[in-house]
Formats: C-alpha cells, structure tokens, sequence
C-alpha cells in the first residue's frame, strides 16, 4: 500500500501532468497546423471580435437561446463545469501539496463550498447519465465510451469526497482517488474531454463566420 | 383548425425511397471504390476543421431541437449529431471501410435529410456546423456517383448549358424580349436592358426563373425602371445565378459556373450584381462559389433583392400607392437570414408596404427552414412527401399566424416558395403565398 501511494502521489503525477499540458500542446499544435494547410479559411474568417461576442455569449448561463430552452440543464451544466475546474485547482488539500511540494501557494475554497461543489460534480454525472438513458435522441447519439468518459470524471470526485470524510477504506480511497484524478487529466487531450481545448476555435469560428461573414447572431 | 393540422400526418413511416440515381449509383459499387474515394477526400479536402468537430462533439443532443426535421418528427435519427453519426462518424471510425448499403443510407440522410440550413450551428454550444459535414459526405457521395436522380440532372444541365434548366441561349433572349412586351403594354417605353456595358447594375435570377416564373423578371424590370436605376441583363450564359452542383457534391462545377457568373458581370463593367429573390443562389454567390474560386469575398459586391428593395425605399425611390392590405406574416428564408443577416432590412421594406405585418415565431436568424432548401425540393418527387411531413413544425409556424388572422405569407426565396407551397397545400392551411416584388409591384405606383 504504501509503495503503490508513493508510486501514485510521485512518478504518477508527474506523468499524468506532463501528459495533459504535452499532450495539450501537441494537440493544438498539430490541429493549428494542420487547418493552415488544409482550412485556410479558418485563419481567413477568423475575427477576433466576432469570435469574442459568440464565446462569450454560450459562457454565460443563459446567454443563448438554446441555454434558456434547456433551463435545468444550463443549470446544472454550468454548476457542473464551474465545480469541476474549481475544485481541483483550489481546494485546500491540494494547494498545500503545491506548497509543500514547490512552495507556491493561492486562494483556497471554504472547505464547505468544496464539499458542496464535489457533491455538484457527482451528481451532474449522474444527471448526465440518467439524460443520456431517458432522452431518446441522446440515447441514440450515446456509445459506451460517453458512459466511460462520466465514470472517469465522477471517479476522482467520489474518491476524494470518500476519503476526505474518512469513510471504511479511505485510505485507498485516497490512493484510488489520486489514480482516477492522474488518468482523468492525461485523458483531457486524447478523449471526447478535449472539447473542453478546442471549445474556444469551433465558437470562435462559426461565431466569426456569423458576424463578420453573415452580419447574424449565433446564439 | 384546432388540433394543428400537423400532427395528422407527421407519423407516418416513410420507407426507403426508390430513387434511381441513388439506386444505380450504390450498384455500380463495391468496398474497395468506396475505401478509395472516401479517404482521398477526407486525405485532401478535409483536414482540422472536421476533427475538431468530430472530437469535440460530446453527444449532448443540445441541437435536436434545432433542426426542424427532428421536431416535426420527433424520431432521433433526425437529431443533426445523428445524422453525422450515421454518416461521417463511422466512415472516419471505419476509416472508409463501409459498405454500399450504409453509402445508401448516408446519401439519403445527406441529400434528402438536411438542408444545410444552418440553424443547429446555432443551437450546438460548440458551433459544430453539421451543413459541413452534410455537404462532405455530399462531396465523397459526387465522387462515388451516388447522387439522387433529379438533383443530378440539374447539375449535367448547369455543366452543357451553364444554366439550371436546360435554357437554350435564344430561348433566354426570347424571354427577355417577351417579358419586356408584356410589360410594354402595362407601362409603354419599359426596357429590359440587355447587354448594355458600363451599366451601373447586373440583375441576375436562377434559371427556373425564364422558365417557370417569367412574370418575375418583368415585375423586376418594372420596380428597377420605376427606380431609375442604370440595369442591364446579360444575353449570353453566366445570367443565371444558381447552382445546384453546389449542393450535389460538384465543387468543380461550383466553381465554373460562379467564374462564367462574375466574368459575366466583368465583361458587362457593372458596379455590382443585383439578384432576385433567391436564397441558394446568393449563398453560392457571396458564401461558397466564391471561396471554390479562391475569393474570400465576391470578387464583384453582391446584393440581394431584399438589400436592394431597402436601398430603394431608404431613398424614396419607389414610392407607395396603397400599402397591401390583407395582414401578412414573413417567412426569413436561411442563406439570406443567418447567411446574410438581411431580417431587419426585410422588415423596413414590409413595414412601408403593407398595412398589417404579423411575425411568426421563431423568427429572424431562429425561424426555421422551409425544408425545402439545400438541394431537398430539387431531388424531386420521390423525397417530396418526406420533406413536407418532415415540417409540421413549419405548418404549425404558419397556422398559428393564421389565427391571428394572416392571410398570406411572404416569402422570399424561389426554394422556400416551393417549400411552403407543398406545406400549405398538405397541410390545408388556407394562405397565399407572395414574394417580396409581388407586393412591392403590386402596392408601388408606376409610371405612366
Ligand atoms: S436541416 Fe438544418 S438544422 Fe437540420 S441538421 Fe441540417 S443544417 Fe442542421
Ligand atoms: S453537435 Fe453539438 S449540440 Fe449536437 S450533440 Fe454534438 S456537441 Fe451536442
């Protein structure tokens, strides 16, 4: 047990960090590079302003039509994307590995709010899972991988609440939670997760399409 | 009407439909073809774009509602992200190994099922434009010689006689001419200007125009005279403005036929291209024919109709005998809408000529499709049922504004008239349909 912890809260770490920025940064890379070739109009169309307008239109809850539409689920979207960027970089716990470790150190959340937060995280996965069973268009659109893609991010989630209020076995908990946190951030690059990366040029595009091309809205 | 005429047929079950282009051309393959085709197109036309779409959509299914096809319908197959699934995703998963059944089925869903219309780009929180990808399987179905029969003729008629409707070059003249002696009988001394160089405007239309709906260009000839504006029309090919090679698949041909257009409207040194009241034409002019010619914008500035008739009533230069009367609601048709951002321009020229405008909702760049766009209607009979039962929702669109007491529905665009012509009729909904110039020549006073 303890060989596997330092194994994971070492070597692992590391790995899972260089993983996701390297694999962050091949990916945009070899995408930027690739469009210049083949889509030049990217690069063409490509309006700051407009881009700007569009994305900052759909990161604002209820800030597009569709987002109005759907009102529990921009709700619960935006709780979930919010607590599942937040937590991990401020909660306490970790940024007091970040200043034992290279004794740097931030803001922190209130542990209450972390607490309610994970618990948001947890439970939009299983609201997201629920949609995906009950709606019969997202049930068609589903493979198992999305299921997986869930798991993966709830994991890190449930293990750390677990551990974190010493339930049985928290000890490996604790192990399992750091693990299911490494694979989840190695994965960001290489899974459907990279929407989260690539968010910013397809709104960008089409929002620079729309307004600088087709004087329209796109939201 | 009191359920909405709608739902009555929405359900019925619409099997696979015969179509010879469709069927002859899925015969004539076999698995290695496709693997060929197939991955040279997506080898060399497609590149980050596509995969980035692709990554990064994440099976929300927030655009289902979007596309009218899927609320009419309610069937998921119709939901946009499904139709990439049952096209695109698998071929890249499969890396084109597919089989001519399943190109069969991705050639329905991308011809018959799409009209590249645009509205889920607007709905997808990633701005993922399924009309592209559409249009890519459309691309690799050209390449494979799986095109739907009727649509496929219009393309061999734009490629011998660089017009969509078998117009031969003396039958376009003849109606030029014809057109411009109706109209002398109405108003004496109206010209349709034909080959005159320097003039200050080409007024350009799409081939079923001289062949099905010639009063158009006479209507034209009458507000552009009244207007006093310095028109002219070409006598030789490059007067048609549309172009269903566009939505066949057929970028080559895209883009000979928009070079003939603008070298036309050079040859003639026109300032700029006025067209009628199209909506694909003007797409393939100012969007897509465009950049298959490596012109980021159109090389000669493009207006449409709607841009135009404000232009005119901004400056007074067709003045309102007696607004129309009967109330109207306006259908905003997409490449001019959400591909042009033409609404509020609309809106003034119907403000100053009829009495009694009522919006329909969802409007503006959120209305939806006719269904009739992207290339739908022109694949013919065999897909119109499909199509008209594949829009209730715009039946019901309409039929609430006839409870507010609409009796016709303006809509301009050639595509979306055919469109909703089928759906009024279909679904009983007791409107008349009118373009834009019907009612400006119809309220307009004319010279002597
Ligand atoms: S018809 Fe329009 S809304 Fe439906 S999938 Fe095609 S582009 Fe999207
Ligand atoms: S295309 Fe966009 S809205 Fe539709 S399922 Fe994919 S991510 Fe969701």
């Amino acid at each position: 047990m303890h060989t596997l912890h330092n194994l994971v809260s070492g070597p692992l770490v590391w790995l899972a960090f260089i993983i996701f920025i390297g694999g962050s940064i091949y990916k945009l890379v070899t995408m930027a590079k690739e469009a210049k070739k083949k889509d030049p109009l990217v690069y063409e169309y490509w309006d700051g302003n407009y881009a700007f307008r569009s994305i900052l239109h759909w990161l604002t809850p209820f800030g597009s039509v569709n987002w109005r539409k759907n009102p529990v689920l921009t709700l619960v979207t935006f709780a979930f994307h919010i607590s599942v960027i937040l937590v991990p970089i401020f909660l306490l716990a970790h940024v007091l590995l970040w200043k034992e470790s290279f004794d740097i150190s931030w803001w922190y959340l209130p542990e209450a709010a972390a607490d309610w937060m994970t618990l948001i995280v947890i439970f939009a996965c299983i609201f997201f899972a629920g949609r995906r069973m009950i709606r019969k268009d997202v049930k068609y659109l589903t493979s198992s991988s999305d299921y997986w893609i869930l798991a993966m991010v709830a994991a890190p989630f449930i293990t750390g609440y677990w551990a974190h209020h010493h339930w049985p076995m928290y000890r490996l908990m604790y192990i399992l939670h750091i693990l299911s946190g490494e694979i989840m951030l190695a994965a960001i690059p290489f899974t459907r997760l990279s929407h989260m990366l690539y968010f910013v040029f397809t709104r960008g595009y089409i929002g620079s399409e729309f307004g600088a091309v087709r004087h329209a809205r796109d939201w | 009407m009191s359920e909405p005429a709608s739902k009555i047929e929405s359900q019925k079950e619409i099997k696979q439909i015969k179509d010879m282009g469709l069927d002859q051309g899925v015969a004539r393959l076999t698995p290695e073809k496709i693997e060929k085709v197939v991955n040279e197109v997506l080898e060399n036309e497609t590149g980050a774009r596509l995969k980035a779409y692709v990554e990064s959509c994440v099976h929300c299914g927030l655009c289902s509602d979007a596309c009218h096809y899927y609320v009419s319908r309610k069937d998921p197959i119709f939901s946009p992200a499904a139709k990439v699934k049952q096209t695109l995703w698998e071929i890249l998963e499969k890396k084109g190994k597919v089989s001519p059944e399943f190109i069969r089925r991705a050639a329905e869903v991308a011809y018959t099922e799409c009209n590249l219309c645009r509205r889920c780009a607007m709905y997808c929180p990633f701005g993922i434009d399924v009309a592209y990808m559409m249009l890519t399987m459309r691309r690799i179905c050209h390449k494979l010689g799986v095109t739907p029969q009727y649509i496929q003729d219009t393309a061999h008629s734009h490629s011998a006689t660089m017009n969509q409707m078998w117009v031969k070059e003396d039958e376009w003249v003849d109606t030029l001419f014809w057109q411009e002696e109706e109209a002398q009988e109405e108003i004496p001394g109206l010209r349709i200007p034909v080959e005159k160089e320097g003039a200050d405007i080409m007024y350009s239309v799409i081939g079923p125009e001289p062949k099905f709906r010639a009063q158009l260009i006479y209507q034209a000839a009458v507000i552009l005279n009244a207007a006093g504006a310095d028109w002219t029309m070409p006598a030789t090919p490059g007067w048609d403005n549309s172009d269903m090679a566009m939505y066949t698949g057929d970028n080559e041909m895209m883009a000979r036929l928009k070079k003939e257009h603008f070298e036309t409207a050079t040859r003639l040194k026109v300032k700029r291209i006025v067209m009628g009241e199209c909506g694909h034409a003007f797409r393939s002019v100012y969007d897509m024919g465009n950049r298959a010619l490596g012109w980021k914008m159109p090389p000669v500035p493009v207006v449409h109709a709607l841009e135009y008739y404000y232009e005119l009533f901004r400056a007074g230069r067709i003045k309102v005998a007696k607004k129309f009367e009967k109330p109207v609601t306006l259908h905003d048709p997409c490449n001019v809408i959400r591909g042009r951002g033409l609404h509020e321009m609309t809106r003034y020229v119907v403000n100053k000529t009829c009495e009694n405008f009522i919006e329909m909702t969802p409007n503006r760049e959120h209305n939806y499709c006719c269904c009739a766009g992207g290339g739908v209607i022109n694949c013919g009979p065999p897909f119109r049922d499909k199509r008209v039962v594949s829009n209730s929702v715009k039946a019901d669109q309409i039929s609430a504004t006839t409870k507010k007491g609409v009796e016709v529905v303006i809509a301009p665009c050639h595509n979306c008239h055919g469109g909703l012509e089928d759906i009024i009729h279909h679904f009983g909904l007791g409107v008349e349909l009118k373009f834009l110039g019907d009612i400006i020549y119809e309220v307009m006073e004319k010279p002597e």
